[in-house]
């Protein structure tokens, strides 16, 4: 399976490699920079690019790529799962997962991947288990190993990887129990130049932080489970009794994870929160161009819209921008041509708006194609799909834990077409 | 926060003495002194006796490996450690080792020893890592041990232990595959591990070692389909590839039934075949048809679909892309459909997941189209995707289009057309080209939109539409005089080699539809002729010498004077095909016979280019695998046979039951049970939802008929007795042959399982799983797929008692004792249990007490407190005959009424019963007050097997439906025995 992983930054340079057979020598990835140099922009490195006696497979986050090699036939998503689980492994254990990070805690990083992969098989990626192996680095911690002398390393052998539940450590305990979940909807959608919804989707996850003694067995409900068109839980979830009464029943992990996701179908109609107005126009003539946005509400639940940042590329004909906004900052860079506007809140009675005029290139004809706007936006305390939960009961402890629920609704993909 | 602290704590590790290390890098490999001066002080550090300073050099070792620099010079100071007590310490040179082990192997074997010490340690966990360090350490010499050590560990009674064991086969085999036979051995041995544990990584083992042996599956292919749903993620992905490739061979194929009913409807699809039907004369065909046997799917066949289906929900890509290419591999066409959701579902994930996912998807929409069409507007595609996921999006909505989506479709590439992304737009014009050529009706739409590109401002669009427009020109050129005039005018304004050649090549073949035109534009190129581009200087050869031919009294000159310049051009091509041309057009002296076919050769009709997807017939690499996402063999991969033409022998799958007369019963149930399946796929559409597909249908069917009381005939009672089988097999093998050891350990369980069982932790465990089979038929009536999930208990109860055979003493693996599988042969169990009444223990359950509540020992929930609405039952087995009738056992059913009302009228209501069980009910309570609990004694005639009995529970305003399934052990009665007797009960049992 896996043979080897190397990390690479954004400037090429190999700063960590890890081998779980024979050693396979960096200069394999000669031909991924070669690959990245074809592909000019870090996104379109192909995942999967083959050599003469390897396969290289690539995830690309953090602005660091993990490389994996590769020898016989796997399934890529296999290893891209794979990889991508050591990002989130990484990211658990630092808070942050990046090069500087990564480099400081070498000695950790080493020992977690040494974990993760037998022999290039996935041994052990549940974070509750790694964590178990391998404590986290926290300050209290190094100050204790540093007077103390002990380790990272956990003494007492890890049980997780034998239970029933390999998600949950064994003998977890609290003073306040606690579980909070937060449903957080996304809205992806596509606007067209007449404000029209071309397509609109919900994806929503329930992400979880459940800090309990013991080993509770936790019920959810739902009001409307019937929402949910399409869902991916986590492996504690018992799908049996989700097929059967739409209900979630687990053993939660301790900590934070993500109990479920799931996928608002495109047949039910979605409300789509904002509208965007825009007027943006090039002349054949002169090289001014009228740039307008405004920003408003629609269809909010009686909710504020929060949190609302407009981004656009600009066509590469576009010198700069002068604009002014009725509120929030704007900035243009013309190197990379783009415009981002970070608005705040919107104030229903005066949506924002951004106006003012772009100089062109003089001499160039007008660029042809107008600038897609994405657009960001936050509202609280509200699920657009309109999903609530009906109630969360505990069994198998005694004791009553604080419960919370939170809402939350945010621009996945929103694109408005001009 | 706590990535500062780290960076502190780290520095103090490896940069405080370390500094070196850091100054040095750039140089060291140059200045060797340095190097070596560093290294000896981390050999000092390495051999004091403070392990704080061992930690410090080992940590900076490790730092060093992980950067790539060599630290294999200090092998010998590091290998001393592994011993160290610390365990951190300890760790740390196991990496080290494994690393550079294979480049000092002599030094090597000195740590050995202590692996092998390992191996026999007490601890599982100590046991595994030795064995994982040993086997991952390449020097060939120890092979032997490795593999004493591989087949010690293959029978250890801890499962993680197993499962190390089968992550060592492959090292091994990769080492020395010489051992391969060996190795088999074990594999078959691992293969026939119970624990979900193990079953991963076996299955990978044996992916890796044999996956040829597929004949080691046969047996255990049930119980990896049942296993499947607990496995963890990575196995199930390894699990059901290999799974794909195992019912290729073993089953046939679903669809040859459906491409028989469709051979009509889809003529042009299956001609060849069609074709010789006609040959031989069509009634033949119409006798064929009959004649072939109607397709029944094998119930092992069904079993693997069902149990893989809930996977399509997991959180991991790698799964659902499994099950997706194991439904569309092997799954009828009507049931394909559902991993159209869950593939669609993938495409929010990152870059790399939609990547291979669409990719898998295009292959997919060639062949399937109607599977995706619903999902259309989710290949949308976003200004901000990648430039590669933007292309392959583009593949897939092309493959989608059709006749009632095309507007749409081509309203959306309109859009694309003004991206910014110049290889996008490229693409999409393609894209459009595609279409327009399979669906006629939007032909004239397309090419004259693709007219309207040919004034975009954009060079390469115009080119690329110029390219596109040439190949829709080939299939009517008669009508398309204008579009020819138009690009002839082109030519003075469009740059792009391609382009130009594209418009010249049109120009020559359709001459005669603008004879005033083309020979200007061959004018002109003759003048600009040696400023052009090779492709382009062709085309004008091209050109010149079709004019030539059609209307040489306007171009002879011309022609003369582009094949003059030509002959003499840099490029040995277009010298080469100007001398080739002469020689065809011009009638020279030898009057040569080609020259008089010229016209034929060079304006012979030529067939339109078919523009097809690049993904088109990808599908014979099994989908999901790096072959198929590269289109080509990667080293390693397992074709994916063909079906075959014959079904093989399903019962190879059977597992061996010693005694019972099961055989003969489950090929009847075969029989009724195939055309049901059959019949339910018949009527279900192709794009059913989750919740209603033509399985759940079937199950719910099942349902009903076993509650109808013709019972035995249900697929849930099959696989009921599948596991039974299963365990029966298990138990009296125990039975017979470790008789002895197996009562004595027994004795020692009872209590032990007693004070476990009341331990909380452990018991809400247990009480969950058990609640949940509660549940589950509780709400029959719900009947939504209830089967499946049913299926899914027994493996898990199942699998307890597995373990334990094993581990008899693991804590970890206990679960009560009431699960423990015994077959119920009459004498056995008598002395059995006479065996367990000799035990002077203070055992209340074997107090002959009828209504006296037995103590909270060894209950099973019956009713949950949130499905009874307040009402908790649970129910004991007392070990005793029920008074009413010998045969019956009896059950002490406990009610309890945790809600706020009082409960009334509880009685049993119409028991739905296998055949042969038989029920003494309960008298009827008359009211329970809150708070209040009440014990009732139930007789059940189990008629000595495990089936459930179900029945309903009646309060006065609700039903609920319970089943209380036996375990083997309390199916017996208490037999008073003097030692003597049960001496001689034993010589007349063993046959040993």
């Amino acid at each position: 399976m896996i043979h080897s992983l190397f990390l690479i930054n954004s400037s090429g340079d190999i700063f960590l490699e890890k081998h779980w057979k024979s050693v396979v020598s960096r200069s394999v990835c000669d031909y991924f920079f070669e690959a990245q140099e074809r592909a000019t922009e870090a996104e379109n490195v192909p995942p999967v690019i083959p050599t003469p006696h390897h396969y290289l497979l690539s995830v690309y986050r953090h602005k660091i790529f993990f490389v994996a090699v590769i020898q016989t036939e796997v399934p890529p998503l296999f290893v891209i799962e794979f990889l991508h689980r050591v990002v989130d492994t990484f990211q658990d254990y630092f808070g942050v997962c990046s090069e500087p990070v990564i480099k400081d805690n070498v000695v950790v990083v080493y020992e977690v991947l040494e974990e993760m992969l037998d022999n290039g098989f996935p041994l052990a990626t549940e974070s509750n288990i790694l964590k178990e192996l391998i404590k986290p680095p926290t300050i209290l911690r190094t100050v204790v190993n540093t007077i103390t002398g002990s380790t990272n390393v956990g003494d007492q052998l890890p049980t997780g990887q034998l239970s029933v539940v390999p998600w949950r450590r064994t003998g977890v305990k609290y003073t306040n129990n606690e579980a909070y979940f937060d449903v957080i909807e996304e809205i992806d959608a596509i606007i067209d130049k007449s404000g029209s919804t071309i397509t609109a989707e919900i994806q929503g996850v329930i992400d979880a932080c459940v800090k309990l003694t013991g080993m509770p067995d936790l019920t959810l409900s739902f009001m409307n489970p019937r929402l949910l068109d399409d869902v991916s839980f986590h492996p504690c979830v018992r799908f049996k009794r989700w097929e059967s009464e739409r209900i979630l029943s687990f053993i939660p992990p301790d900590g934070n994870f993500r109990l479920l996701s799931y996928h608002v179908s495109a047949q039910n109609l979605v409300a789509i929160p904002v509208y965007v107005k825009h007027n943006i126009s090039f002349r054949d003539s002169s090289s001014l161009g009228r740039f307008e946005i405004t920003v408003g509400p629609k269809q909010t639940m009686g909710k504020t819209i929060e949190g609302v940042t407009v981004t656009s590329q600009m066509p590469k004909g576009v010198l700069n921008m002068s604009l002014t906004p009725s509120q929030g900052t704007h900035t243009f860079d013309p190197v990379t041509k783009m415009l981002s506007w970070d608005v705040g809140k919107i104030n229903p009675q005066k949506p924002p708006n951004l106006k003012g005029t772009m100089s062109l290139q003089a001499g160039a004809s007008k660029p042809d194609e107008n600038p897609t706007i994405n657009l960001q936006f936050k509202i609280q305390q509200l699920a657009i799909s309109g999903l609530k939960v009906n109630r969360l009961d505990m069994y198998g402890e005694k004791y009553k834990p604080f419960k919370g629920i939170k809402y939350m609704t945010k621009a996945g993909k929103f694109q408005v077409r001009t | 926060m706590s990535a500062a602290p780290a960076y502190s704590e780290d520095k103090g590790g490896s940069a405080g003495p370390g500094e070196p290390e850091y100054g040095h890098d750039p140089a060291s490999g140059g200045i060797f002194s340095s190097d070596y001066k560093r290294h000896d002080d981390l050999k000092e550090m390495l051999d004091t006796n403070k392990d704080s300073l061992k930690l410090e050099a080992m940590k900076r070792i490790v730092a060093m490996i992980a950067r790539g620099k060599n630290a294999s010079d200090l092998f010998p100071a590091v290998v001393k450690n592994v011993a160290c007590k610390n365990i951190e310490v300890k760790k740390l040179v196991y990496v080290y080792l494994v690393r550079y082990a294979e480049e000092q192997q002599d030094l090597a074997l000195l740590s050995i020893s202590t692996f092998q010490r390992g191996l026999k340690d007490p601890n599982q966990l100590i046991r595994a890592s030795a064995l994982r360090v040993l086997s991952s350490i390449r020097v060939p010499i120890i092979v032997p041990i490795m593999m004493l050590a591989i087949k010690e560990a293959a029978s250890d009674m801890s499962p993680y232990v197993r499962k190390t064991a089968a992550h060592a086969i492959p090292k091994l085999y990769s080492l020395d595959s010489d051992q391969k036979d060996q190795l088999i051995e074990v594999i078959e041995k691992l293969l026939a591990d119970k624990t979900t544990l193990v079953a991963g990584s076996v299955v990978m083992a044996f992916e890796e070692v044999c996956p040829e042996r597929i004949d080691l599956i046969h047996k255990n292919y049930r119980k990896l389909c049942n296993l499947l749903i607990d496995v963890e993620e990575w196995g199930q992905v390894v699990i059901i590839s290999m799974l794909t490739r195992y019912a290729r061979t073993q089953f046939l194929s679903p669809t040859q039934n459906e491409s028989l009913l469709e051979e009509n409807a889809e003529k042009a699809f299956y001609g060849s075949e069609e074709d010789e039907a006609k040959g031989a004369g069509s009634e033949e065909t119409a006798a064929a048809a009959p004649a072939r046997k109607p397709y029944i799917m094998d119930p092992d066949h069904r079993l693997l679909l069902r149990n893989t289906k809930p996977l399509l929900q997991s959180r991991s890509a790698a799964v659902v892309m499994a099950v997706a290419q194991l439904y569309f591999h092997l799954a009828p066409k009507a049931e394909v459909g559902v991993i159209a959701k869950a593939l669609v579902r993938l495409l929010r994930s990152h870059s790399e997941v939609q990547y291979v996912v669409l990719q898998n998807v295009a292959t997919m929409s060639i062949k399937r189209r109607g599977m995706f069409e619903p999902y259309l507007k989710s290949f949308y595609i976003r200004s901000t995707d990648p430039t590669q996921i933007k292309i392959l999006k583009l593949e897939v909505l092309t493959n989608l289009a059709n006749e009632t989506n095309i507007p749409t479709v081509l309203r959306e590439f309109q859009t694309y057309i003004r991206s910014m992304d110049k290889d996008f737009v490229a693409a999409t014009i393609q894209a459009i080209g595609r279409c327009a050529t399979n669906i006629g009706r939007v032909r004239d739409t397309c090419l004259n939109g693709l007219v309207q590109l040919l004034s975009n401002r954009d060079e390469l669009v115009v080119a690329e539409s110029v390219v596109v427009i040439k190949k829709l020109l080939q299939m009517q050129p008669a009508q398309h005089g204008e579009i020819i005039k138009h690009l002839a005018k082109l030519t003075d304004n469009i740059q792009v080699p391609m382009a130009r050649a594209s418009i010249l090549w049109l120009i020559g073949e359709y001459c005669e539809h603008v004879p005033r035109i083309a020979p200007d534009v061959l004018r002109k190129m003759a003048k600009s002729f040696t400023a052009e581009e090779d492709i382009v200087k062709l085309q004008v050869i091209n050109l010149a010498a079709k004019l030539y031919l059609t209307n040489s009294k306007q171009t002879k000159l011309l022609t003369q004077y582009v094949l003059s310049l030509a002959k003499y051009d840099q490029n040995y091509d277009i010298r080469d095909r100007a001398r080739f041309t002469r020689q065809l057009i011009v009638p020279s002296e030898q009057g040569g016979a080609l020259s008089r076919h010229a016209k034929k050769l060079f304006l012979a009709p030529k067939p339109a280019p078919v523009l097809e997807s690049s993904f088109k017939d990808r599908d014979h690499f099994q989908l999901g695998s790096l072959s198929h996402l590269l289109n080509a063999k990667a080293t390693g991969y397992q074709e994916l046979p063909d079906w075959p033409e014959e079904a093989p022998d399903p019962s190879v799958r059977n597992v061996e039951v010693p005694e019972w007369t099961k055989c003969s019963n489950r090929e009847k149930r075969k029989e009724k049970e195939k055309p049901f399946y059959s019949d339910s796929e018949g009527e279900s559409g192709p794009t059913e939802s989750a919740d209603s597909d033509p399985e759940s249908e079937s199950e719910s069917d099942s349902k009903s008929s076993s509650e109808s009381g013709s019972g035995e005939s249900s697929s849930e009672s099959d696989n009921e007795d599948q596991d039974e089988d299963e365990e029966k097999g298990r138990g009296s093998e125990s039975e017979q042959s470790e008789e002895d050891g197996k009562r004595k350990t027994k004795k020692k369980k009872v209590p032990e399982g007693k004070g476990e069982a009341s331990s909380s932790d452990e018991d809400s465990d247990s009480s969950s799983s058990t609640s949940e089979s509660e549940m589950t038929s509780e709400s029959e009536e719900e009947q939504l797929e209830p089967a499946s999930w049913r299926r899914k208990t027994p493996p898990s109860s199942k699998r307890a008692p597995a373990t334990k055979e094993i581990s008899l003493l693991d804590l970890e693996d206990f679960t009560p004792p009431s699960v423990q599988p015994v077959s119920p042969p009459a004498i056995v169990s008598t002395s059995l249990a006479a065996d367990l009444e000799g035990l002077t223990l203070t055992d209340s359950t074997l107090v002959p007490s009828l209504l006296s509540p037995v103590s909270c020992v060894g209950r099973q929930e019956l009713l949950h407190r949130v499905a009874g609405e307040g009402l908790v039952v649970d129910y004991t087995f007392s070990r005793q005959p029920f008074s009413g009738d010998p045969h019956m056992v009896s059950v002490h059913i406990h009610f309890s009424n945790s809600s706020d009302t009082p409960i009334k009228g509880l009685h049993v209501g119409t028991p739905k019963l296998p055949a042969g069980i038989s029920i003494q009910e309960f008298p009827e309570i008359e009211s329970l007050a809150p708070g209040e609990s009440a014990t009732a004694v139930m007789g059940i005639n189990f008629c000595d097997s495990t089936q459930a009995a179900n029945f309903q529970l009646c309060t006065q305003t609700r039903q609920f439906y319970v089943s209380i399934q036996p375990p083997v052990g309390e199916l017996m009665a208490p037999v008073f025995m003097s030692e003597n007797e049960f001496k001689k009960e034993q010589g007349l049992q063993g046959g040993h």
